[in-house]
């Protein structure tokens, strides 16, 4: 007979959820992980990885494009849609199966359906379509501990509600049947740059429209400015402090009305719409209403170890709140079952999440802006170094871009990191680590960092906070 | 499975605990949220709720167990439906591994919420008792067993962050005796920041701490204590285990006589008049309606006062050493030294300057009577300016007492006794008491000593003086 009654069951899959479930399970928890869709959730299939997948293809086209920078002739280079969206497809198929085959390796029960919580440590389940092989079915199960990690969906707006025809969300923009010849971006967070600079690379004429004064709203200003500058180069046109009042369809193609700050009101033509205005956790049909699981602003409220206000009940990721992002709720969810083993893990500390975005150029940051770090009270010292100052980015051929380091004058401590350029997101991880290990600028000094990389700038603008910046 | 109950930490800075009371028995069922222990800490007394359902099978670590490292199993949670008796047999594997700790000695009899009686100058932080020394064979991998702190299995390097290093210089806080809370005990930007207010932070020198700079050489030069067996018969005596107060006193005596360059003084001085004064005062004490009288003053409350009153005469030796400043203490905080069993304590008469003969004499025999119950709290022997050590009553004629930091002075009070003396080139008998100063001579030069001392005969040659 099939078991029904687990140590720890984790509803949804995504990457915080199936991370969660085999950290649960290596601790010695009997695990179980409820899925509706997707195993690996949106990440996987319809969020982080494909629109790495579509985003490398741009890149390699751009390449193509500009062989003649590099010497080299590239003639008649083209783009077939169906197949660059082909090959993303098949990059999240492989990685949803890789799921699969690590929940099975793990010994992780995989409960296929619509999970509801009946009572603490009492979930039914419904049935859904497509169950893998190997999975249980729709049926109650017990669990001592119940996590949630449901994820969110896109949020919508009123007046701008997504009919996935004309008026896409990231779910159709990552599924083109073709690419349009304009298209409209309502929001400028990383779903939105992203989704602009990959179909500005394939040739869209693309608008982008924020409501907030600056691009990339959670990004230091400076950044942001330097990457709205490249994204006009490119070509991409960008609406700042502009409200989207209403999205009309006409025929194939659709009308914007943009309201600008002074209430100058303009409509933009464009074939489709994305609308990237954020997303929402999904908390709905959980029954945690009738549990009375604290919700707030449509996220679930957690402390330091994850667990919601009803004992025996956790969130993990997206649906417990911001920043929703993979990572923070691949560390919430280790954190919660290390909590639940009586290992008091340390809270997780927000301030050391990183963020990346994928466009071109790219994106990432750790820790305070400039701007709030002198909001919290800090003073302190910037350092900067820019891609042109470094013999691998003049080489690469990607002499745009910036590095640049927040830290407490008074302490030494590093507060921020911000960069914007080519591979930035790659680099960011070695910031990451420094500001985990509370090093101070005098370690980062004393690092010995490889000649030639574009690495060498994060220890340039580390120099130049303290005034001994070398070769600029 | 058989759920494992740990020692839990209730505070982010918390290594260890003392486990004061089951509230559940041994194969009570247990809900999750119940209240199943009280772990008292040195800061105050909670509660252990359950997390887990199931029956207590087994209690691992007895009620009134002291100082239980943090993440130690306590006891075993069986399962809904599980064998209760195979997970009370498998607890005794798990607990094997620790059993230094149940051999500690019980909890001292403080009242639970205060810091255990030190009898020097606490800290409000009771040093840490050592751990098992090593990783027992078979422990858990890292990060997923009881914490271990490297710095104990490592020759004394003090694992913590660039961050932390920097805040605790420039905090002027010795990183050794900061209680780390990052991985495996490594000391991090938080654990200073508590450390700033007092948090986590060891008494200097405590087993726990990786060895300071002053107290290494001990360590290199003391003889194993199996090489201090050795040099006497077996069966011949008798291991009597330190209780807390015996190992404070032995760090802090030590760390006292290997950091502070004492120097001494003796005077001999006449008090012929002081007990004199003393019976006059006493014979007119008003008694109450059991003829009890309101106060009987002894030759120390005057030696208190006038000591208190000599600080407050040359206000330069009424001082506290720092690397950084000389504290220079505006009243005269007199510690006085109290036997009692097993050890002694110092409680601390504060403005005794301001006091009268018959309010330090009160407030002396209350501190003597709750310092022998152990019922003194921490702020009333901590702290002080200089403190007063009397063995005048076992006859002694004179001694010199070991400084108690952060005092600058000590003053040993010999008997008082009849003793030839020269007059007017006569030998004649007159009652004399020999003093000795022991003075931090950091803070208190010689000559400043002396002019203390010189102030204190004065008044106790002519108690009348105290009076102005």
């Amino acid at each position: 007979m099939a078991e029904t009654a687990f140590d720890v069951l984790i509803i949804g899959s995504g990457p915080g959820g199936y991370v969660t479930a085999i950290r649960s399970a290596q601790l010695g928890f009997k695990t179980a992980i409820v899925e509706r869709d997707y195993l690996g959730g949106i990440c996987l299939n319809w969020g982080c990885i494909p629109t790495k997948a579509l985003l490398r293809s741009a890149e390699i086209f751009h390449y193509f494009q500009h062989a003649k920078d590099y010497g080299l002739s590239a003639d008649k280079v083209g783009y077939d849609a169906k197949a660059v969206v082909q090959r993303s497809r098949a990059v999240a198929k492989r990685l949803n199966d890789g799921v699969g085959f690590l929940m099975k390796k793990n010994k992780v029960q995989v409960i296929w359906g619509e999970a509801s919580i009946d009572a603490p440590g009492k979930i039914t389940v419904k049935p859904r379509d497509n169950a893998p092989k190997g999975a249980l079915g729709p049926s109650s199960y017990q669990a001592k501990h119940i996590i949630l990690a449901t994820g969110a969906r896109p949020r919508v707006l009123p007046g701008i509600e997504p009919d996935k025809k004309l008026i896409w969300t990231y779910f159709e923009a990552m599924v083109p049947e073709k690419i349009p010849k304009s298209l409209l971006v309502i929001g400028s967070g990383a779903i939105g740059i992203e989704f602009a600079s990959f179909f500005r690379t394939l040739g869209s004429e693309v608008t982008v429209v924020e409501m907030l004064p600056q691009i990339l709203p959670v990004e230091d200003a400076e950044i942001a400015a330097l990457a709205r500058k490249s994204f006009e180069k490119q070509g991409i046109k960008i609406l700042t402090g502009a409200k989207v009042s209403a999205v009309e369809k006409k025929g194939d193609g659709t009308v914007t009305q943009i309201e600008d700050p002074k209430g100058q009101k303009q409509s933009i033509a464009a074939e489709r719409v994305i609308s990237a205005v954020g997303v929402t956790g999904n908390v709905e049909g959980l029954g945690l209403e009738k549990l009375r699981v604290k919700i707030d602003r449509g996220t679930i409220v957690i402390d330091g170890m994850c667990r919601t206000n009803v004992p025996g009940i956790y969130a993990i990721g997206d649906v417990a709140g911001p920043p929703m992002l993979a990572h923070k709720a691949e560390h919430e969810g280790v954190v919660c079952v290390e909590a639940i083993k009586g290992l008091h893990p340390h809270p997780m500390d927000k301030r050391l999440i990183p963020g990346c975005t994928y466009c071109s150029p790219q994106v990432a940051s750790v820790g305070l802006t400039e701007a709030a770090a002198k909001e919290a009270g800090y003073e302190i010292r910037v350092g900067r170094f820019p891609f042109i100052g470094n013999g691998k980015a003049i080489a690469l051929g990607e002499p745009e871009g910036l590095v640049k380091v927040v830290f407490d004058k008074k302490t030494g401590a590093m507060l921020g990191a911000h960069m914007v350029g080519a591979e930035v997101t790659e680099l960011i991880q070695g910031y990451v680590v420094a500001m985990n290990l509370e090093t101070t600028e005098e370690e980062l000094m004393h690092t010995i960092f490889p000649h030639p990389t574009l690495s060498e700038m994060m220890k340039e603008a580390v120099l130049d906070a303290y005034g001994r910046v070398l070769n600029i | 499975m058989p759920i494992n109950i740990l020692m839990p930490a209730l505070s982010p800075t918390m290594e260890k605990g003392n486990l004061a009371k089951w509230l559940k028995k041994e194969g009570d069922p247990v809900k999750a949220g119940d209240i199943i222990a009280e772990i008292e800490t040195d800061k105050a007394t909670m509660e252990v709720e359950a997390a887990d359902e199931g029956v207590l099978a087994k209690i691992v670590v007895p009620e009134g167990t002291a100082d239980v490292p943090v993440n130690q199993l306590i006891a075993v949670l069986a399962g809904e439906g599980e064998d209760v008796k195979a997970a009370a047999a498998g607890a005794k594997s798990a607990a094997a591994p620790a059993p230094a700790t149940e051999a500690l000695p019980k909890a001292a009899s403080a009242p639970p919420p205060s810091p255990q009686p030190s009898p020097q100058r606490g800290e409000g932080v009771p040093p840490s008792s050592p751990q098992p020394a090593a990783v027992p064979a078979g422990a858990p991998s890292p990060g997923e067993g009881p914490r271990v702190d490297l710095r104990r299995m490592d020759g004394g390097r003090i694992f913590s962050s660039p961050l932390a290093r920097r805040l605790a210089r420039e905090a002027g806080i010795d990183i050794g005796r900061v209680q780390g809370t990052g991985p495996r005990g490594r000391v991090v930007a938080r654990d200073i920041e508590a450390a700033k207010s007092g948090k986590g932070l060891r008494a200097p020198g405590a087993p726990a701490a990786a060895p300071a700079p002053a107290a290494a050489p001990i360590g290199a030069r003391a003889p194993s204590d199996e090489k201090i067996r050795a040099l006497f018969e077996p069966d011949s005596y008798e291991v009597v285990p330190h209780d807390n107060m015996r190992k404070i006193i032995a760090q802090r005596l030590t760390e006292s006589k290997l950091t502070i360059p004492h120097f001494y003084l003796t005077i001999d001085c006449l008090i012929d008049r002081l007990l004199a004064a003393r019976e006059e005062i006493n014979a007119t004490a008003p008694k109450d309606k059991d003829g009890k009288p309101a106060y009987k003053i002894s030759v120390n409350d005057f030696v208190i006062k006038a000591l208190a009153l000599a600080l407050q005469k040359v206000p330069e030796a009424n001082v506290t050493w720092t690397e950084s400043a000389m504290l220079k203490h505006k009243h005269s905080d007199v510690g006085v030294a109290v036997a009692i069993k097993g050890g002694l304590i110092t409680p601390v008469v504060r403005k005794a300057e301001q006091k009268s003969l018959s309010a330090i004499s009160n407030e002396m025999k209350d501190f003597a009577a709750r310092a022998r119950a152990r019922k003194l709290a921490p702020h009333e022997y901590q702290g002080g300016s200089t403190a007063v050590s009397n063995l005048g009553m076992y006859g002694i004629k004179d001694f010199y007492a070991v400084i108690n930091p952060p005092h600058a002075t000590i003053l040993s009070v010999g008997a008082g006794e009849a003793r030839p003396v020269v007059r007017d080139g006569k030998i004649e008998a007159a009652q004399i008491m020999t003093v000795g100063l022991s003075t931090d001579h950091r803070a208190v030069d010689g000559a400043l000593g002396a002019e203390l001392l010189a102030a204190f005969r004065g008044y106790i040659e002519n108690p009348v003086m105290m009076l102005v």
